[in-house]
This record gives structure tokens, sequence and C-alpha cells, in this order.
């Protein structure tokens, strides 16, 4: 048989519900490769013996109707998770304990799932390539010294590396599908609204999205359809009905009209990127799709836009941090010198970086400049996407720029590093359901993702072409353990 | 436009963040490399486009106005830096 850490989650469940294996055995090889991994630093918080007790527990007392039976879930460090350390790759959260679960995590458990640890991010989910966390570079399994795509990173690389089946990211400007891209994994960012937001660490409130991330796009529509609920505690959460996106997931997408945004096409994009985009446009077609050409004439302001919503939300999201109720505090002399010197110490540079632009920005006679102006643009986005919807159902560009990068390459210049985001960024400003599946290889043998965008509220759809695509595809990542030791 | 050393400390002073000045000075650069890239959306004209403040097209529901958690206090407490029984301590505020 296979290695149980290699099957997907949709084959984990089916053997667990057929009695072939049990929790305790699924959960006992997950923790064993993670702990053979430690050279990926994909986890900041262990919980390999809870988690080894409550698959026992399981066993004891099995209940094969829940959607994740006993299946170990490790899941990324911006999630408030009951008594379990959640630090948000942070060093103003090192020791932050919560009282309370998020609901996205909890609705894992409701189902079946059980929590395996808590995965390295970039701080505060501020980043593209995991290098601004607290705890260190994260690994990606793909190659040595290569960045796993950020701010999801310990997400992405424990994923590929097989140490938990699938995982949930979060995706403010692209943290889930970027990832994915890098690893040659799948992530879906769904509709702002879908999947709620309570008990995730904020950063930019008008943007941020949980979502899942899997091997393969069956399991992203099993974990969605856990994940995805309306929730009383969140204020922008939709109550709109949900598809059983599994169940409905079909290969059959003929007739389906996908646009192809001409805009997208940025100056200095590499070669491998076009003719990636290209063979994309084939194989939609061999599915049955129907291509044609559409314009988001906006999309070169989407970067600006973002650059000024997301760290005018976070400046005000990020004022909590003070040192009095939780988390980090150094002495001061005041209370304010206290507030400050906490403030200075316990944020990294590029979280430090984007409250000060975002205070900047909502600061007196700055406002109507940059915030109200930005918040203008972002409608001028939001309608460009409105009127592609008119003649197409989705819409197919690269997830990013380029493949991976090593470490170090892109950390010192902030510009270069936030282009990463260029093709996912309108996706959140316009609160749409998208998603980054693998599609080939560049030169070095890294993998390169597509992104398939759809309209609010129509994940199924988004999922169907995505599944479609994947098979035609056929992408098999080329991972070789070289961290195991 | 610029922002200058003089700015970066007030709006320092405004986040509450504590700066040195070497620090100061690459922050200055950074942030005025970022504003280059934002000055783009001057290109557009945007007098008659009404500022998209929600995504969620939806009011904000009301609730009523009940305690739905348990006592926790201490659990609270128990993540604060330092506390005197029941209090979050802080550095003295009054003379």
């Amino acid at each position: 048989m296979t290695e149980i850490t290699s099957l997907s989650l949709f084959e984990l469940i089916k053997n667990i519900k057929e009695k072939k294996i049990s929790s305790n055995e699924v959960a006992k090889s997950f923790v064993d490769r993670s702990e053979k991994s430690k050279k990926l630093n994909a986890y900041v918080t262990e919980n390999f013996e809870k988690c080894l007790k409550l698959s026992k527990e399981f066993d004891n007392k099995p209940n094969f109707d829940l959607k994740l039976p006993g299946i170990p879930i490790a899941v990324k460090d911006l999630f408030c998770t009951n008594e379990v350390r959640t630090t948000a790759g942070s060093n103003i959260l090192n020791n932050f304990v919560p009282s309370y679960e998020s609901t996205v995590t909890q609705n894992i458990w409701n189902e079946g799932g059980i929590l395996l640890g808590k995965l390295n991010c970039d701080e505060f989910a501020m980043g593209s390539s995991n290098e601004t966390s607290f705890f260190g570079n994260v690994q990606n399994p793909i190659a040595k010294d290569l960045v796993p795509g950020g701010s999801s990173g310990g997400s992405s690389s424990a994923l590929a590396a097989n140490l938990t089946p699938v995982t949930i990211g979060t995706d403010t400007g692209g943290s889930i599908r970027q990832p994915a891209s890098f690893t040659g994994t799948v992530g879906l960012k769904p509709t702002y609204g879908s999947c709620s937001r309570y008990g995730i660490v904020a950063f930019a409130s008008s943007l941020d999205q949980a979502g899942p991330m899997s091997k393969d796009v069956k399991d992203s529509s099993i974990l969605l359809e856990v994940i995805s609920s309306f929730d009383k505690k969140d204020s922008t959460s939709i109550d709109f009905k949900r598809n059983n996106y599994s169940s409905e997931l079909t290969r059959n997408i003929k007739g389906i009209k996908i646009g192809i945004p001409k805009e997208y096409r940025v100056d200095g994009m590499p070669d491998e990127i076009e003719k990636l985009w290209k063979k994309g446009i084939e194989y939609a077609k061999d599915c049955g799709a129907e291509i044609i050409d559409i314009s988001l004439p906006h999309t070169s302001y989407a970067l600006p836009t973002y650059y000024i919503v997301a760290p005018a939300e976070a400046s005000s999201n990020l004022a909590r941090y003070d040192g009095v109720k939780y988390g980090l505090r150094s002495s001061g002399e005041s209370l304010i010198d206290m507030y400050e010197k906490t403030r200075s110490e316990g944020f990294g540079e590029e979280v430090k970086r984007r409250i000060m632009i975002g205070t900047y920005v909502l600061s007196s006679g700055y406002y109507d400049a940059y915030y109200l102006k930005a918040q203008k643009v972002r409608q001028l986005i939001k309608q460009d996407f409105d009127q592609a919807y008119n003649k197409v159902d989705a819409i197919l560009t690269p997830s990013t720029p380029s493949s991976a990068f090593k470490i170090g390459e892109k950390s010192n210049d902030p510009v270069s590093m936030y282009l990463n985001d260029i093709f996912t960024v309108p996706v959140n400003l316009a609160g749409l359901p998208g998603i980054s599946i693998p599609a080939g290889a560049d030169k070095n043998n890294y993998p390169l993702g597509l992104q398939i965008i759809g309209k609010p509220f129509d994940e199924q759809t988004v999922l169907n072409i995505a599944y479609s695509m994947e098979e035609k595809i056929n992408y098999k990542n080329n991972i070789t353990d070289w961290w195991i030791e | 436009m610029t922002i200058d050393l003089k700015t970066v400390k007030h709006i320092s002073k405004l986040a509450r963040i504590s700066l040195e000045e070497k620090k100061a000075e690459k922050l200055a650069n950074d942030m005025n490399s970022i504003f280059e890239f934002i000055e783009k959306l001057n290109e557009l004209k945007t007098e008659n486009v009404e500022p998209l403040t929600s995504i969620a097209e939806t009011t904000l529901r009301f609730r009523e106005d009940k305690i739905t958690s348990d006592n926790i206090r201490e659990k609270i407490l128990k993540n604060s830096p330092e506390k005197n029984d029941d209090f979050f301590v802080v550095p003295k505020v009054v003379e």
C-alpha cells in the first residue's frame, strides 16, 4: 500500500470509513513524518501528543458519519485555538494562549478533525515568502533554500511535504493562492463572507478570508464544505445557501464561458508564465469551455490600492497590541513609554512598515488623498469584474508572475516583494472566490500555478473548472525528501 | 512627494512605536519608494465614484444585549503580562 501520508484526504476518509486504517495509525504516520521534518521549520507549535491521544479516543468511539472522521490536520498559526498557543508568527504574541476557538477551526473539530499543530506564517500574515515570521524562514520542500510563498508558507510547506493531509490558510492579498502555486498544491480563497473571520488574528478586515489548501481539487471541496458557514459572531459573514461542494463536484464544464483578461499580460512577465497561461487556455478548451477575451481595465491600479487599504486596516487592527492585557510587554518609565517600547520590540520590520504606512494614510490631512481615493479605485476594480461577469462565468489567469524564489532574494526590496501578488490582489479587493492549481513547472522544475476566479458565491463553478483542468494537466510534484533526517 | 525624517518620527509617535534614528532613515526610504508606487492612483479621475467601503453588501445585524460567555475572567487574566488580583497592572499614570 502507498504510504499513509501521501494519500489524499478523500482516500484517507475512505480508508478510515472502511476500517482499513485507524485514525491513530493516520495520526502516527503524520506525527512521525513531521518529527523527521524539522528542517522545514513548518511548525510553530506542535500538538502531536494530544493529537495521538484524541485519535485513540476517536478509534474507541468512532463516528463515521462525520465529514473528517479522525483526520489529523495542522492549521496556520493565525487561527485562535482554545488552550493552544497562537502566535500569528509574531514576537508580540509569543506567549498568547487563547481562551476561545476560531469558528473555522471549530467547524473542523466538529466534523471529526484533530489538531496536529500550528503552522508557521509571515508575521500577522504580512508577507509573500514567510520571511517575516518571528519563528524563522520556512523551507519549500521542492528545493533547499527556496521560499514556500506566503503568508501561509508553513501551511504550503507542510502540505507539499506530506506533513498534514490538508490545511487551512488565510488570504488577504494572495496568501493562500501564491504559496499553493509555489509548492505545486491547490489553494482556494472563498468569496468574502463565506468563512467566518471570528477568531482569526485580524490583518485587513475587509480583505481577510480563510480557505482550504490541499493536494488536489477534490480535497479542497471537502474542506470548504466543512469550513464555510454563516456565523453571527462575524458581522460580515454572509447568510447564503452553501453547496455540498464535494458531492456536487463535476468535471463536466461543457459550454462554460472563461474570460482571458488582456491586462494580466504584464510588462516583464517571464516567457514561462506566458506559455503556461496559453497552455492553460488550451486545457480549458479541451475540457469543453468556451474562451472569451475580456478586459479588466483597472488591473494595474490594484496593487497601489491594496497597499493603502491593507496597511490602513492593519494599523487600526494592530492598535490592540499594547502590552496590557496579553502578549509581550517591554518595561517603560511611563504608560506611553511602555506602549512604544512594547510595540517596537514586539513587531518585526515589515509589520512596523505597514503600520507606519497605514497610520500615515489615515492621519489628519491625508485621509482623502489616500484612503478615500483607494476606496474609490477599489470600486472601479470591482466594477471591472462585475462587467466581465456579464459575459463570462469565470476568469483564467496565472497565479503568480514567477515561480518560487530563493530565501533572501527579495527581502530587501518591499516593492519587488509586493509585485508577487499582482494577479491575486484584485480578487481580494473585489471579494471574489479564486483558486490556484498546479499547472506546470519552470526550467528549474519549480511548480507554477494557474488561477481561476469566479463570480461571488460561485465556488462550485471555480472548483468544477479546476477539477476538470486538473485531470487534463495531470501535474505531479517531484519531491525527494531531501530534508528528512 | 517625499516623506522626510520629521514626518516619519511624527507618524511613529502616532503609531506608538519607538524608533531609533538609524531605523527611521531606512523607514523613510522604504516609505518613499512605496508611496512612489502608490502615487499611480492619481492618474485616475474619481470625483464621481462612490467609495467601496464594504464588499459584503449587508447592513450590520443587531443582537440582543445579552451575556453569552461564561465567567472567563481567570482565563483572560492568565494572558496578562502583569496582574494584581483581578486587575491588569500598568505603569503609574497619575503623579
